[in-house]
């Protein structure tokens, strides 16, 4: 039985040592080579006492971020993913939240390091990575795992202004990955093409069955995600096979037309989630590669990456939602109505997690970890916990989950997952700023702020900048001298929305 | 120029576009931003950026940019 992550490199690299495991088109990394530098890491933080502790690792995304990833696991830490394009007010509040012993940076995010002035422990890979090996530490640490050891924790938004920190331990990522490579059929010959930031959960689809199989993943470049003929050049130049890319990624490429001109004729699965798909651009894509697979994925962060995901084996009409299908093996999904009841066939209820893929819950919340890790209503006889998603979904005609709206003002944007209040917390934050609501116009895909205060609209936006991650800046500012308020004096998101139509009406006339 | 320009400063009210070469090379502009522009061109000009026309040449600078502007609404 396997119950660490970092058997699936110790038997691969045996297998093909000298095959690449990782790259970014420009540096390589051989699954020797990543075997051997994770060691090292791993014998250099053991002797720093950090076992069953957060580590930080705030790298570029680069082959090394991975295998410092592994070198934390190879110490029986749990890893921290953290980037130079989180700003550094987020970054500080992580840091508060874990008060993390040690960090590990490169020699390029070495400067932003020092500027957060962390109190723990700074390491750099570069150093590190060559520490001779310790055999013996090495195995005593792993002979006293076990698999419900953390293994890393991502952060997600946060109504109330600070992200939670999700702990997953190494039993849940296994289940994951053992289910998701069953449904994608990944093998030896697959060839990746990462698209998703290494600092979310997400990276988890091509990083473990990498090392798994035996496959190699190509790192995409973030500034190709501006250019699509560029990018599809790079699949080309590659020979990538397989994409797990977030929704607006892929349009990016078709929505322009792209398609026409350059085909990414290897790829032969197309893996796609964190946001809705247009079927217009799903068209535009099959039409393109009629031979490949299309796979729509859907979870929450709390359920260890993806939970549900349906093989596209239909035509649908423009207007039709594509399902999210049915659960991984190994997980359950409940659909639970406002009594806690089950949901009849057709009726809407909560998409509730059952199942190994749960996560342990946020770092250092109980509180919040209680309001939705729960136990499950329908089970009267023992302790067994559920995760409550907040998603709201019905089943169709053919017995397949269809997502349906949220229950609360967390939203999807260009792939992210985004608490609305976060974004209002981070705006009221400034001074001169005395109310603020934020709305989200699905259809056009912006979020729209609303507020109060001494501020032109542009300065509000530059001062944003320095709090709240790029994805969550409004792409619409708008000034009002008051906001709408409800009965019990909350802001009015309903007012708000109107508020936003009326003027998009206006401006069409106008 | 102007429309351009004050599309662009929506995008970012702090840089001075006129006077700024070098918006791909230098990091000011990222992928939400090309979007956004392609979508505001779009609305604002009726002109049709295709995939081949969007590299990092034709948005470095506001010029260059307008230059593909005009140069896509003439043809």
């Amino acid at each position: 039985m396997r119950t660490n992550l970092l058997e699936y490199l110790e038997d691969t690299v045996r297998r093909v040592p000298e095959k690449i495991a990782y790259s970014n088109g420009q540096d390589d990394m051989t699954f020797a080579q990543v075997y051997r530098e994770s060691r090292a890491i791993g014998s250099f933080l053991q002797t720093k006492d950090v076992q069953r502790e957060p580590v930080v690792v705030f790298m570029n995304k680069h082959p090394r971020a991975i295998t410092a990833f592994l070198g934390v696991l190879y110490a029986g830490a749990a890893y921290v993913p953290i980037d130079e394009e989180m700003p550094r007010f987020r970054i500080r509040l992580i840091l508060d939240t874990l008060q993390p012993r040690a960090l590990i940076c490169d020699s390029q995010t070495e400067r932003a390091v020092t500027s957060l002035e962390f109190p723990g422990a700074v390491y750099t890979y570069e150093e590190i990575c060559l520490t001779p090996e310790a055999p013996a530490a090495l195995a005593a640490i792993r002979d006293g795992h076990i698999d419900t050891d953390p293994a890393y924790v991502v952060f997600t938004s946060g109504s109330t202004g600070v992200p939670k920190g999700v702990v997953a331990c190494h039993r849940s990522v296994l289940d994951y990955i053992e289910s998701f490579s069953e449904v994608l059929r990944l093998d030896a010959s697959t060839v990746f093409g990462m698209q998703v930031p290494l600092y979310f959960d997400a990276c988890l689809k091509e990083v473990y069955p990498t090392l798994k199989f035996g496959a190699t993943t190509y790192i995409i470049p973030k500034s190709l995600f501006m250019f699509p003929v560029k990018l599809v050049d790079f699949l080309n130049d590659h020979q990538v096979n397989t994409l797990c890319w977030v929704v607006s990624a892929l349009t990016m490429i078709s929505a322009f037309g792209t398609l026409d001109t350059v085909v990414p004729h290897t790829l032969r699965l197309i893996a796609f989630g964190s946001e809705v798909m247009p079927i217009k651009q799903l068209k535009c894509w099959r039409k393109a590669l009629p031979e490949a697979r299309f796979i729509n994925l859907y979870g929450p962060t709390e359920a260890t990456g993806m939970s549900c995901y349906y093989e596209v084996d239909r035509d649908f009409t423009d207007d039709e939602p594509i399902p999210i299908g049915r659960p991984f093996r190994n997980t359950a999904i409940l659909l639970l109505g406002p009594d806690n009841q089950p949901a009849r066939p057709g009726e809407t209820g909560e998409i509730c997690i059952r199942g190994t893929a749960l996560t342990m819950g946020y770092y250092k919340a109980f509180e919040k970890t209680a309001e939705v890790f729960v136990q499950n209503p329908l089970n009267k006889a023992y302790p067994e916990l559920i995760y409550r998603t907040g998603d709201l979904a019905r089943l169709n005609g053919r017995g397949e989950l269809v997502f349906v709206s949220r229950k609360d003002y967390q939203i999807k944007h260009m792939g992210h997952r985004i608490e609305l209040g976060e974004i209002e917390a981070g705006v009221n934050a400034l001074d001169a700023v005395r109310m603020a609501g934020c709305i989200y116009d699905a259809k056009e895909s912006k979020i729209v702020l609303f507020y109060v205060g001494d501020l032109e609209p542009g300065a509000l936006l530059t001062a944003l900048r320095d709090r709240l991650p790029r994805y969550m800046l409004p792409n619409q500012t708008e000034r009002l001298d008051q906001l709408p308020l409800t009965s019990n004096a909350k802001i009015d998101r309903v007012a708000l929305k109107m508020l936003h139509e009326q003027k998009k009406k206006e401006k069409q006339h106008g | 120029m102007d429309e351009l320009i004050g599309i662009l400063e929506g995008l970012h009210p702090d840089v001075d576009f006129e006077h700024t070469a070098g918006l791909i090379d230098d990091g000011i502009l990222d992928s939400f931003d090309i979007i956004s522009l392609v979508a505001e061109i779009d609305n604002v000009f009726d002109v049709q950026i295709p995939a081949s026309e969007i590299v990092p040449e034709n948005f470095n600078s506001a010029q260059a940019l307008h230059d593909l502007v005009e140069r896509l609404s003439d043809s």
